[in-house]
């Protein structure tokens, strides 16, 4: 694209020139829990933001970080999703569903469920081991509407980029708040309880047997891989260039659902001071960012203690701050304890 | 989050005694979820213990 017709798509698209991108690290650039795992669980989370959904699989699903990505673009890490086993055979409930989840009060200039809605547009960069015609869907649970649309990869282990427009829905509200206000999913393959029906291509109430274009023989595949990066969902009927946000920026966003405390960042549930056997003493540990909701804590490796015999409780938290308790087992002048920790208030 | 498994859910307290939320052992991982409708946990968590497959124990 040459930088006018760039201009002239920025103009047209009706949408910020910037923060114009409702993806959350859409270049895969935050990796929190890792950068890499052999063997996800279903709905879990590897890559910031990118939820991992799927049923019956006879093999386990690995996700990595990978430097694989599309040249002269500005990526440096793709999205790589495989199996480490084949289906024997596709069982109807059978399926793969990437997702990325945003809240209903980052939506509301969607105008959704009047007659002036407006259309959005996904545009990602995507590379798999299978040429087929896949599926792309926007899913609005709160008033149980979607919308799907297929894209063909022609060329197995190519990178691509594929742009899908959608129509603005005009039935429906979104509340403004911080619940799920839409699903974007990115159907890797599925059987036929997802594929069975007429595939919908335009916003109608949820009916799971129409939301799969078909089986893309992906599962059943050998050896499958399926990359992606450069996620992009913006207002308007046409894609512009992918928005390449700091890293800062897209941690500080991801930060709002997932933090994990590190020993060389400091942010570990942290008690100091003198202790009597037998008391119990609290501490509060500020959130590196005020998150969605309250989140579920789950508490980490100890890197030392001293007067205490054991890990910490939570006793309290908010969307700030997070208070943890423990009981000393001895007196001491210097009571300490220090543990890691993750917090998750993901959609 | 239908499917998650979740066992030994018991109340805890903040430090001036008031129900503040639930640990619970999640898909084998000890976790403490807040009393937060928002919060995915403890919306399956109700789930669950409205559905009779999960009783939350008093807190201690």
């Amino acid at each position: 694209m040459s930088k006018a017709a760039e201009l002239a798509a920025l103009i047209g698209s009706q949408s910020a020139l910037s923060n114009r991108n409702l993806i959350i690290n859409g270049a895969m650039q935050v990796w929190q829990r890792g950068t890499t795992i052999d063997s996800i669980s279903g709905g879990g989370y590897l890559c910031d933001r990118w939820r991992n959904n799927f049923s019956g699989l006879d093999g386990n699903v690995d996700i990595d970080r990978s430097t694989d990505v599309p040249s002269g673009q500005g990526f440096f890490y793709s999205n790589k999703i495989s199996m480490d086993a084949s289906e024997s055979s596709l069982d109807s409930g059978d399926y793969f569903q990437l997702q990325h989840r945003i809240e209903d009060q980052n939506l509301t200039h969607l105008v959704k469920g009047t007659s002036a809605a407006k259309a959005v547009t996904l545009s990602f960069w995507v590379k798999s081991s299978v040429a087929s015609t896949y599926t792309c869907s926007l899913r609005d649970p709160g008033n149980s509407r979607q919308i799907n649309k297929s894209y063909v990869i022609s060329s197995a282990n190519t990178w691509q980029q594929v742009e899908l427009t959608f129509e603005g829905d005009t039935t429906g509200t979104l509340d403004n708040d911080n619940e799920i206000g839409l699903i974007v999913g990115f159907d890797l393959d599925a059987g036929s309880d997802r594929t069975s029906g007429t595939f919908s291509t335009v916003w109608s109430d949820s009916v799971l047997n129409t939301r799969v274009y078909d089986t893309t023989g992906w599962l059943e595949s050998t050896s499958p891989e399926f990359y992606i990066t450069g996620v992009q969902l913006e207002v308007g009927e046409q894609a512009t260039p992918f928005e390449h946000r700091s890293f800062g920026d897209e941690l500080a966003r991801c930060q709002r659902y997932y933090q994990a405390s590190s020993e060389t960042t400091g942010n570990l549930l942290f008690f100091s001071g003198h202790v009597d056997s037998g008391a119990t003493y609290f501490a509060k540990e500020k959130l590196t960012v005020p998150m969605r909701a309250a989140p579920t804590v789950t508490i980490g490796s100890e890197l030392g203690k001293d007067g205490f015999a054991g890990a910490p409780s939570i006793s309290w938290q908010t969307t700030q701050s997070i208070r943890s308790s423990n009981t000393a087992n001895a007196n001491s002048n210097q009571g300490y304890y220090f543990f890691q920790y993750t917090a998750s208030a993901e959609l | 989050m239908n499917g998650i498994t979740i066992t030994n859910a018991q109340y805890y307290n903040d430090f001036e005694g008031n129900q503040a939320g639930v640990k619970a052992t999640i898909d084998g991982t000890e976790m403490f979820v807040p009393l937060d409708p928002a919060n995915q946990h403890y919306a399956e968590i109700m789930r669950q213990v409205e559905a009779g497959e999960l009783t939350i124990a008093d807190a201690d």
